[in-house]
């Protein structure tokens, strides 16, 4: 079949009249009136001015939003967060050890469960599966609730989704360690175990939506747009991309490419935006800049984020169209990134002091900061010239961990560091490790992206030219991958300090002196 | 935004539309690609040996998509012409790849079609690139006192040779090798508007298949 250039334009013509009507419609039954005082919707009565971080030396453990919690949705929120704190360290441990293999090729090799190619697919899918969806998950469990104002509604069967959930990763990691595997990237957990993660998925979402329709505000706040667009796009990715055998060859590649993007655009970054826009306004005690800005940024991201997948196979056996089809939308991205920058960035870097005061939001603003770099980077990054350049190099890892890490994972840190104490009545055990925390993981990424955009960009240079041995391309990045250990190692270290005080606060440790006057006793757990 | 449920119709309507644009229209216009006639199918011990690239992960440093030469030097530099949808019609889970911390492998066996070599550089790629990154295979192979027949040695320079042992090749790696030598596209290419033609300043070249340029980019 050949696609005409007509058909193409008529096709466009009948898009732009379902939206004009979409739109009309929606102006028409005010769905686009939304005010500055809506922002205002996350504070006690709609009132902002207040400083609120449950894990400041001075800051209160409960204030007027913070929802009853039942002892099976606390028990629900402590087993999504232990579990996704267990994936994240084996996750680090398995990058950390595929990390140095790069460099040392004949070390720990003496078994196939041991290469490179399974180290890194086990990582990656920990990571992604196991940490930050989960972790991202049960940040909505508690945080979509708090919003509406109203329990979590069929917490069984959510607790349910977060069981088979765990399965579902533990038994993919164990099928792609002993060489059973979908062969695709971000789809390698096979077809089989893909069910017990997508009737999790349902288990989780259907309560949440269930939630949404008892709500007991009458607006829906920016994070809840992003949490409930999240939480339809990703199952219908999933699902779709996993089917087995209905796809080949080159084909195949374009729906892995749809699906593996996606899974950053349409999942990953709305839990991550999601959350900061809650998170930053809320501990400083002031609404973001524009809250009309935040309908422009979901939107566009929606329309925008959905079609960029294809960049991946620039100068690839692709037509031409659809490669440049994904690249303008890259290019696009632009919009709504800037849009959430303004909103987000404005606010805190008005509010200094609060990003001294409070180490929650010091991890979710670096975060959001890190969301609009990676974004830039990637519209840059899909313009043919530099593509050409920094396709098939190490400058590709580094930008996915700018946007996965820096972004999603500093976001879910400093969210689990406001949420625990407030979910549990009981302050950090070890407050001064949070700090070293942000420290370790903060300047281990430094030295982790630096290296790995700087090696890979060098790297993609020696590649495009023909006067150079390709040999060359590979030697050149060895210091660069040695410098990546090294990252990757203070990462690790920082993710095992997380761990300590996660585990210890769930077994129920005080802190030895400082905030303990805050502490409300354990027997209180559930009272409320 | 006040309504949850326009919120979820237009959400998944946007995502349905490019669901349309990204999967199924390029599925459409794939899928009346035909096999090449210079493509032979995998035999089953080939198949077999695909399967233990993908599960050792081989994607994650090799591409199979060697680019057009006017984006790259990837044709001068052995790795084949600049395929086509064509050219995977028999791949399936895909192989394309995104990474070259090794080189782009499309056409590894009509580069480097000797089953020694290959059986060498798996067993220890340092035997024969000193600086090479790939992870030796040790589990694919069995040291022995003594060759038995039938069984296919592999040959070592004194460095990486196990003292009084020979080394032979497991069935898993002469599968492997198999299919390492069944990547072969050095056949004309077909369908050639089909691939990503983005770099080219010549528009018109990429319009007519079998053009004179395209033949250039051919091996």
């Amino acid at each position: 079949m050949n696609l005409t250039i007509g058909t193409l334009l008529a096709f466009s013509f009948a898009v732009s009249l379902i939206a004009l009507a979409a739109l009309i419609w929606a102006i028409s039954r005010k769905q686009f009136q939304v005010t500055q005082k809506d922002a205002m919707s996350i504070f006690d009565n709609g009132k902002p001015g207040t400083f609120d971080d449950p894990s400041h030396p001075s800051g209160r453990l409960r204030e007027a939003t913070t929802l009853p919690l039942s002892p099976a949705v606390r028990r629900l929120l402590v087993l999504g967060f232990s579990t996704a704190v267990f994936w994240l360290l084996l996750g680090s441990v398995f990058g950390v050890i595929a990390s140095y293999k790069m460099h040392l090729p004949d070390w720990l090799n003496q078994a196939a469960p041991l290469t490179f190619g399974r180290m890194r697919t086990m990582h990656l899918n920990l990571v992604i599966y196991g940490w930050l969806s989960l972790g991202g998950i049960t940040t909505a469990i508690w945080l979509v609730p708090t919003l509406f104002k109203t329990p979590l509604r069929k917490a069984g069967m959510a607790t349910l989704g977060v069981v088979l959930w765990n399965l579902g990763v533990a038994g993919g990691v164990i099928a792609i360690g002993s060489g059973w595997t979908d062969g695709m990237e971000w789809l390698e957990i096979p077809w089989q175990l893909d069910i017990l993660l997508a009737v999790a998925g349902a288990c989780l979402a259907i309560p949440l939506v269930v939630t949404a329709a008892h709500r007991q505000v009458e607006h829906i706040y920016v994070s809840a747009w992003y949490y409930m667009a999240g939480l339809v796009w990703f199952p219908s990715l999933f699902f779709l991309a996993n089917l087995p055998s209905t796809h080949s060859g080159v084909q195949a590649a374009t729906v892995n490419w749809w699906f593996a993007h996606n899974v950053l655009g349409l999942w990953l970054t709305p839990l991550g935006l999601g959350a900061a826009y809650y998170f930053i306004p809320k501990i400083i005690g002031k609404p973001i800049f524009s809250y009309r800005l935040s309908l422009l940024g979901f939107w566009a991201l929606a329309l925008f984020y959905s079609q960029v997948g294809i960049h991946h196979l620039i100068g690839g056996p692709v037509p031409t169209w659809l490669v440049t089809l994904s690249v303008v939308q890259s290019v696009m991205m632009v919009v709504p990134v800037l849009a959430v920058a303004i909103n987000q960035h404005v606010l805190w870097l008005g509010n200094f002091w609060a990003m001294r005061e409070s180490l929650p939001l010091r991890f979710i603003a670096t975060g959001a900061l890190m969301y609009t770099f990676a974004s830039l980077q990637g519209s840059m990054e899909a313009v043919r010239a530099v593509n050409t350049v920094t396709h098939f190099t190490h400058y590709t890892v580094g930008h996915a961990h700018l946007g996965a890490y820096a972004f999603v994972a500093l976001v879910l840190f400093g969210a689990v560091y406001y949420m625990m104490p407030r979910i549990l009545n009981r302050p950090w055990p070890f407050p001064k490790l949070i700090s070293v925390h942000f420290w370790l993981v903060f300047i281990g990424f430094a030295i982790y992206f630096i290296a790995l955009t700087l090696g890979g960009w060098l790297q993609g240079l020696a590649m495009m030219d023909a006067s150079r041995d390709w040999l060359e391309s590979m030697e050149l990045t060895i210091p660069y991958l040695q410098a990546r250990s090294v990252g990757g190692t203070l990462m690790t270290l920082g993710h095992l300090l997380f761990a300590v005080n996660v585990y210890a606060l769930f077994a129920g440790k005080q802190p030895a002196t400082a905030n303990a006057g805050n502490a409300i006793p354990a027997t209180d757990l559930g009272a409320r | 935004m006040n309504r949850i449920v326009p919120l979820l119709i237009i959400a998944l309507t946007v995502l349905a539309f490019a669901t349309l644009l990204l999967v199924a229209v390029p599925a459409m216009q794939i899928r009346s690609v035909e096999a090449p006639a210079g493509l032979e199918p995998y035999t089953e011990q080939e198949a077999r040996g695909r399967e233990h690239y993908v599960n050792l992960g081989c994607v994650y440093c090799h591409t199979q998509q060697p680019r057009d030469s006017s984006q790259a030097p990837d044709t001068q530099r052995g790795w084949g012409r600049a395929s086509t949808p064509a050219d995977y019609i028999y791949d399936s889970p895909h192989l394309l790849g995104t990474m070259r911390t090794g080189p782009d492998l499309l056409n590894v066996g009509a580069r480097l079609p000797s089953r020694a070599w290959q059986l060498t550089h798996l067993y220890q790629p340092r035997a024969i690139v000193p600086s090479s990154l790939m992870p030796n295979f040790p589990y694919l192979f069995e040291e022995k006192d003594q060759a038995e027949e039938g069984d296919v040695v592999v040959k070592l320079p004194q460095k990486w040779a196990p003292e009084n042992k020979v080394v032979v090749a497991k069935q898993a790696a002469l599968d492997l090798v198999a299919y390492l030598l069944s990547l072969d596209r050095t056949y004309p290419p077909e369908q050639l508007h089909l691939r990503d033609h983005g770099y080219r300043r010549d528009e018109s070249a990429a319009q007519f298949e079998g053009s004179g340029a395209d033949r250039e980019a051919s091996l």
